[in-house]
């Protein structure tokens, strides 16, 4: 007999990758770009602010399916065969309470992606999407730091900044016109030198103002939260070190942690001047406006006792005089009032007085981005024409 | 990895091959190879050993790689018909299960060898279908370092989507449209009826054709191979973007008889696995019966001991139809049936009421709102119930049905054969995709829940 078969267990050249991974990896990929077309959706959803301190946050995502044809689900009932015993009648499974479940039983078992994203990499998406100008920071700034920053070579140091490789380099040329040379002598060494430069500061403080009485929902917190997030992300890519402070206020101003900060409810009714002096407090005490670039956030529904109208005027006056910028959100989820409210009202003269000063209303996820983009595009216009 | 087979297991192979011949199987060389399960596992995920990337099948690669990993999903052999046939064994698979395989995979042989549509197949495309689709794989790869990532995937999210689209009536290479159609009123070309019946007594001689002609209308009748007519149709479809179209064609028509036969075929194999075994009298009996053991766990009912099943294992329907008919009629008879069905003849034929009976099978009715209730055991409501993924290679019957002066592509849903509509979100998506590589307007007629005629338009770019 001829034998018709052959039987080998060689080729190892598919250990050497793996097709099924790298389609994978590039579905993946796609996950990605497609969180990224869509990411103020995602992220406005998300609870994001207290994730940020591993610097990154987790979204869940769908996995993506490529499209077929397919007839639609039947309206009626689908037939399909089955083996066993029963009855012509016999109910298998009963009837489920609520539709969304038998939905989800369709199909291949559902997966879950939990899709890992760099804060970093969602502010590059977000100022690339929003078209966002960098910040610009203050001019007049007047104290300047100082720092050391490395400036050529001598022959003598410390030998802690002995640079090696300069040392060799010296020794080698000095070793090629010699006759015998010597190793090394004391005269190839070299040393890096230090000197002082006078830089300006990049040193920035934001301050968090929050309204936290009675009328403020949950939903309105969440919406003030996320615009805080990221607006501290955005002052975060322009500086080296940003200092941040939250206050939360009623009729009184009180300072808080982070953590603290949005848990915080109060009671009673709503006096702005409290947190503007509280903040006016900080900035003079320590955040001098000539060293630091500040940054005065504050988040309302916008009521405010009309007693305290002028107060609080004369207080954000002072703050916009001396801040880089202040920003005002107004939370309002659901619907947009019609009326304008008391914080508004004061905000807008102000910024009709040309006060480096800005309002937006927020009343769904999605304006935060295009309050994001106002605040900084306003913010860059404002410090050119300073 | 051992790099030579386990020599026990070529022994056997051999002593289990001669048995096969004796036996009167039938088939075109076999190759086996020993592989590693993950390779194993990528084969049955891209339906082929080397296979043009698609971020698609890394889809169903992570959730084959789940299944694998809850130990409810085990890849015992996958084989390739051509010839020679491809057939991949687990390497660390024990001994008796891959010498059940072996035995296994010379019954699918046998079948590809002998089937009437696997022989269809073969006539059109030759034998080396593998190696024709892993050098494909690898023109698609240059073509990314090429033309980068997005064009091509656009072209294969496209052709990938249109997979089932083909008409296996017609043959593999076809020749285009006529240009110019004849004119109105004119006997069309003597067709082989006419040639042979056209002198009937009586019967008017046909005259000349006139010269006149007119443009022929693209496409002259409904086109339902969307693959074939779009690699020849799309108006400005790059020769690169074609050979794609026709290269996911190609590996379609050849998947198509695994599909169609895919219960008869699985049961052949069992068959001839388990009476191989049961007669090769060379085996140590404590091989045979882990051998049987294996087969056990294969072919049984998804069913087992007085549960119950929403589905029907084909291993187990085929291999029980296959016994039924060996038993009544003898295995030359069987060898008939073999060579000419395929899986609509095979069980609206030899699925009779007593066996239907006896594997206790039944259709149930899934509703809207989760509950499922057992409808019938009604002989041809339960092989209808069974055909029914089956038909029209498992996709809705869409064809193209004109193509525009300016290029665009209409589209039409038989949606009177398919009893319903399209799923319009994803139909929506799938006409993204051809309207990408189409590059003009294509629109699409299904009808809504309500039977209202929808019309879905690729949106302007």
């Amino acid at each position: 007999m001829v034998s018709r078969m052959t039987m080998s267990a060689e080729a190892p050249w598919y250990d050497l990758f793996s097709r099924g991974a790298r389609d994978w990896l590039r579905h993946n990929e796609k996950v990605r770009e497609s969180v990224q077309q869509n990411l103020p959706d995602l992220i406005a959803g998300s609870d994001l602010i207290t994730g940020s301190q591993d610097r990154t946050v987790r979204v869940p995502v769908k996995m993506l399916e490529h499209a077929r044809f397919r007839l639609s689900d039947s309206m009626e009932s689908q037939s399909d065969a089955g083996q066993g015993q029963g009855q012509p009648g016999d109910v298998l499974r009963p009837a489920q309470h609520g539709h969304e479940e038998g939905q989800g039983d369709r199909g291949e078992g559902e997966v879950q992606l939990l899709l890992e994203l760099k804060v970093d990499d969602i502010m590059d998406w977000l100022w690339e999407e929003l078209k966002l100008p960098d910040l610009q920071p203050k001019r007049n700034t007047a104290v300047e730091d100082e720092e050391y920053v490395r400036q050529g070579w001598d022959k003598h140091g410390a030998r802690a900044r002995l640079d090696r490789r300069r040392t060799v380099k010296e020794a080698v040329k000095r070793r090629a016109i010699q006759e015998n040379p010597l190793p090394f002598i004391n005269e190839d060494l070299r040393f890096r030198q230090l000197v002082q430069r006078r830089k300006p500061a990049t040193n920035a403080v934001v301050i968090f103002a929050l309204d936290v009485s009675a009328s403020m929902t949950e939903a309105e917190r969440k919406l003030a939260k996320t615009f805080f997030f990221f607006a501290l992300q955005g002052i975060r890519r322009r500086y080296a070190k940003v200092e941040t402070r939250f206050i939360a206020h009623t009729t009184e101003a009180w300072e808080f942690t982070e953590s603290e900060f949005f848990q915080v409810t109060g009671t009673g009714g709503t006096g702005a001047s409290t947190a503007f002096n509280l903040a006016l407090d900080l900035i003079h005490t320590q955040y001098d406006p000539a060293q630091y670039n500040s940054y005065l956030f504050y988040a309302s529904d916008g009521e405010n006792f009309t007693e305290d109208r002028t107060a609080a005027t004369e207080g954000l006056t002072q703050l916009a005089e001396l801040l880089n910028y202040v920003g005002y959100v107004e939370t309002v989820p659901g619907s947009l009032r019609t009326t304008e409210t008391e914080m508004k009202m004061i905000c807008g003269q102000l910024e009709r007085n040309g006060a480096a000063i800005g309002t937006s209303v927020l009343t769904r996820p999605d304006d935060i981005w295009k309050a994001i983009r106002k605040f900084f595009v306003q913010q860059a216009e404002q410090s050119e024409a300073a | 990895m051992s790099a030579v087979p386990n020599p026990t297991l070529q022994e056997y192979s051999k002593r289990i091959e001669q048995l096969a011949l004796d036996l009167g199987l039938d088939y075109y060389p076999v190759d086996f190879e020993l592989v590693p399960n993950n390779f194993m596992m990528e084969i049955a995920v891209y339906g082929l050993p080397v296979r043009m990337p698609h971020w698609s099948f890394g889809i169903r690669y992570i959730h084959q790689l789940i299944r694998q990993g809850m130990g409810n999903s085990r890849i015992f052999e996958v084989m390739f018909p051509g010839d020679p046939c491809h057939a991949y064994l687990v390497n660390d698979n024990t001994v008796p299960e891959n010498t059940l395989v072996v035995a296994h995979v010379l019954g699918h042989a046998d079948f590809a060898k002998n089937n009437h549509l696997f022989a269809r197949f073969m006539e059109m495309a030759g034998g080396h279908i593998l190696e024709q689709a892993a050098a494909r794989a690898h023109q698609i790869d240059a073509a990314l370092e090429e033309y980068g990532q997005e064009r091509v995937e656009a072209v294969l999210d496209a052709a990938l989507a249109l997979e089932p689209h083909i008409d296996i009536n017609q043959e593999l290479h076809r020749p285009l449209y006529p240009t110019h159609q004849a004119p109105r009123g004119e006997v069309p070309e003597p067709d082989a009826f006419r040639k042979r019946f056209h002198n009937l007594p009586g019967e008017k001689i046909i005259s000349e054709p006139q010269r006149m002609s007119s443009r022929a209308l693209i496409p002259p009748q409904s086109e339902y191979d969307l693959l074939w007519f779009i690699a020849n149709y799309a108006p400005d479809l790059e020769g690169w973007e074609r050979d794609i179209f026709l290269a996911v064609r190609e590996e379609s028509y050849y998947f198509y008889p695994v599909f169609a036969c895919q219960i008869m075929n699985e049961g052949w194999a069992s068959y001839w696995h388990a009476r191989l075994l049961r007669e090769a009298d060379f085996l140590p009996h404590d091989l045979y019966l882990s051998a049987i053991k294996a087969h056990s766990d294969v072919v049984r009912p998804y069913a087992a001991d007085n549960q119950l099943a929403l589905a029907v294992n084909p291993y187990h329907l085929g291999f029980s139809i296959w016994e039924d008919i060996i038993e009544k009629n003898g295995i030359d008879a069987a060898r008939g049936i073999m060579k000419e069905e395929d899986d609509f003849g095979f069980i609206r034929n030899y699925l009779s009421v007593e066996l239907a009976e006896k594997l206790e099978l039944f259709v149930y009715e899934s509703h809207d709102d989760g509950g499922i209730k057992i409808a019938n055991r009604d002989i041809h409501a339960i092989r209808e119930s069974i055909l029914a993924p089956k038909f029209n290679y498992g996709a809705p019957r869409i064809a193209a049905t004109h193509l525009h002066i300016d290029g665009s592509l209409e589209m039409l849903h038989d949606h009177e054969s398919d009893g319903r509509g399209l799923d319009i979100n994803r139909a929506e998506r799938v006409l993204e995709y051809i309207a990408r590589v189409w590059r003009r307007p294509v629109s699409l007629q299904t009808v809504g829940h309500s039977g209202n005629t929808r019309v879905i338009s690729s949106k302007k770019s």
